[in-house]
């Protein structure tokens, strides 16, 4: 009932459960061993940003068009390409449908 | 006869008038209290998942049912239209139901406060009656009738929001691709009536000979539903249509899409069953060729997914092409099984991709209904103008949070499950194709942590500091999909054995299906 068979391998999520709840374990093991020095509202709280004032909460979010920039920066000329596919208008749609189908008549009508 | 026996008989022919006659009395309905609308929509689709209940324990231990509408006995004139039941339609059935029963609850909140729901409920149940009678249909001419009535009710759906332009424009290209491609399918019609004289799937399917016209009307059927299912290069009005509808449209109007690709099975399997192995040119059987096609527009699928996901900004676009990538999963099961067709492995492809199927609709469905929830409490679509949600949205945190594991394949959840089985056996196909669908589902993770990250986590921004969590109706039904999700990854083989199994064995067994119909009428 909780054995997934693939034929070449075997999957079990009770298994999976058991060594994430063991990990927890672990982990909630090695936090005791560290020490309760935390103080609310005091300076220890603070962040040190080499001397600069603390900006507001609201203007550290990073925002979601800045994550991964260096991968996105890295690939533009990919997505250069894939963006200049993407154009929104339906004539181009409809073009690749057309091609498509224009490929599979020659691979397999013609061919 | 008793009653239950009577409505088992009957209830092919019910699962489809029920939503269709509830669609048509909504106006009235309506008209008495905007509840009791509500309330009958449920009650339609609870009746229609009950009749599919019973029709699928029926299938399930007796075989494949044929239902008769019109003339019983083969005189003439003929009119008639047969509705063929197996494994594989009763699933798809399966999966429809939920989603219609899901976007019904979500829109009794999320659609509180619009106009023209009486329309919004008409036309929900009409594009839900359309998607199940192209899954029941054992018709091709009736398939092509219910993709049109489909393409229409969808179209109006996607353009609900019709102040907003975008929603136009969206709902514009979806009608000219679908009514585009809804020609070509009856083109593709005309060329097997013309040939066979016979629209019947199976009477076609044992006559087939490979022509060079039912070459022509493979080709049409596979492309147009590739692209109806969301297929690259032809995905593009995909994340038009999902970013635009509201959510629980995206719901219905993605079991529509569901049902497409089941037409892509059935004809691949059913249809041209027969001849998958003939040899076609340089002694290269049909299915290798076909296969490995449907394998590079599957990895194309998948790469442009989830590559085009990474820098949208709209989170409904970007769920959108997710649905891409996850659609690319489905073929590239699909795909192997045809050019492995005969391998041990090839059936386990084809058992993960019948589950991805459903697994899709759960986990990309979850997904839209939170950012419904998040654009419900915001008013706002782009990720860049939210944040910190997490601090007053703690269950729907939770909902996205299973749903973005799910969708990633991460274990113990259901995406993990199919995509397992995917991995594994297009393994044995070829290497480098299992390597690059598991890389492009950590990209699919690295995705969603990023949402997670800009859309819940981080500091409160002063202009959300008044949102609130999500209405009980949207929870219930955002937590009915997770609990779902969770459910089928903890007992995958209660899905796989009862219901997966008997679906993949009624697309491989098709010499079955062919004599059981064709003795039977």
């Amino acid at each position: 009932m909780f054995t997934l068979e693939s034929g070449s391998g075997f999957w079990n999520p009770l298994i999976w459960i058991l060594i994430i709840f063991i990990a927890f374990l672990l982990f909630y093991g090695i936090r005791g061993f560290g020490k309760s020095l935390y103080k609310k509202g005091t300076e220890q709280t603070k962040a040190f940003l080499s001397g600069n004032k603390e900006a507001a909460p609201e203007e550290m979010h990073v925002k979601a068009s800045n994550l991964y920039w260096g991968f996105t920066v890295s690939m533009s000329s990919l997505y250069s390409r894939l963006r200049k596919m993407h154009t929104g208008n339906v004539s181009d749609y409809l073009l690749w449908f057309i091609i498509v189908l224009a490929i599979l008549f020659l691979v397999i009508g013609v061919i | 006869m008793t009653y239950l026996e009577a409505l088992i008989q009957h209830s092919v022919a019910l699962i489809i008038a029920v939503p269709l006659l509830s669609a048509f009395l909504m106006p009235l309905v309506s008209r008495v209290h905007p509840i009791l609308r509500n309330i009958f929509a449920l009650l339609m689709l609870t009746v229609t998942g009950c009749f599919i209940g019973l029709l699928t324990t029926d299938v399930l231990a007796n075989g494949p049912r044929i239902y008769i509408f019109g003339a019983k006995e083969l005189t003439l004139p003929l009119v008639r239209i047969l509705f063929e039941v197996d494994g594989i339609n009763v699933f798809m059935a399966i999966i429809t139901i939920i989603l219609a029963i899901i976007a019904v609850i979500y829109s009794w909140s999320f659609l509180d406060k619009q106009d023209g729901l009486d329309k919004y409920y008409t036309l929900l149940l009409l594009v839900v009656t359309s998607a199940l009678g192209m899954e029941m249909t054992g018709d091709v001419f009736n398939f092509f009738v219910f993709l049109e009535i489909s393409c229409i009710a969808s179209c109006a759906l996607i353009a609900f929001w019709i102040a907003e332009g975008e929603a136009l424009e969206a709902a514009f290209k979806y009608i000219v691709i679908s009514s585009v491609g809804a020609l070509f399918v009856l083109f593709a019609v005309g060329i097997f009536y013309a040939q066979y004289n016979a629209l019947n799937i199976a009477t076609i399917a044992q006559a087939i000979q490979f022509s060079f016209l039912d070459k022509i009307a493979l080709i049409l059927l596979v492309v147009v539903l590739g692209m109806k299912a969301g297929l690259a290069p032809m995905h593009m009005w995909l994340p038009d249509a999902y970013g635009r509808a509201p959510p629980s449209v995206t719901l219905v109007i993605m079991s529509a899409t569901l049902a497409s690709f089941y037409g892509v099975l059935r004809i691949l399997f059913t249809l041209y069953g027969n001849i998958l192995p003939t040899s076609i040119r340089f002694d290269l059987p049909l299915n290798v060729v076909l296969g490995w096609i449907l394998i590079v527009l599957a990895v194309v699928s998948i790469l442009i997914g989830v590559i085009m996901a990474l820098i949208q900004s709209d989170l409904m676009r970007l769920i959108g092409y997710a649905a891409v990538a996850e659609v690319g999963y489905m073929f590239l099961a699909i795909g192997t099984t045809i050019a492995a067709l005969g391998a041990p492995y090839a059936t386990v492809a084809l058992h993960g991709g019948i589950l991805h199927v459903l697994n899709d609709a759960l986990d990309i469905g979850l997904l839209f209904l939170v950012a419904g929830a998040i654009y419900y409490v915001t008013k706002k679509r782009s990720l860049d103008d939210i944040g910190g949600l997490a601090r007053t949205m703690k269950f729907t945190t939770v909902f996205f949070i299973i749903g973005l594991l799910a969708v990633a394949g991460m274990p113990p959840l259901n995406g993990f499950t199919s995509k397992f089985l995917i991995y594994e056996s297009v393994y044995q196909l070829n290497p480098i194709l299992s390597i690059i669908a598991l890389l492009c589902s950590i990209l699919m993770l690295a995705i969603f942590i990023k949402v997670l990250y800009a859309t819940f986590f981080g500091p409160e921004l002063p202009e959300l500091k008044d949102v609130k969590e999500a209405p009980k109706s949207m929870l219930l039904a955002m937590g009915i999909v997770a609990g779902l999700a969770i459910f089928i990854g903890l007992f995958p083989n209660l899905f796989l054995d009862s219901l997966v199994k008997p679906a993949a064995d009624a697309l491989l067994n098709h010499t079955q299906y062919i004599t059981t119909i064709v003795g039977g009428i």
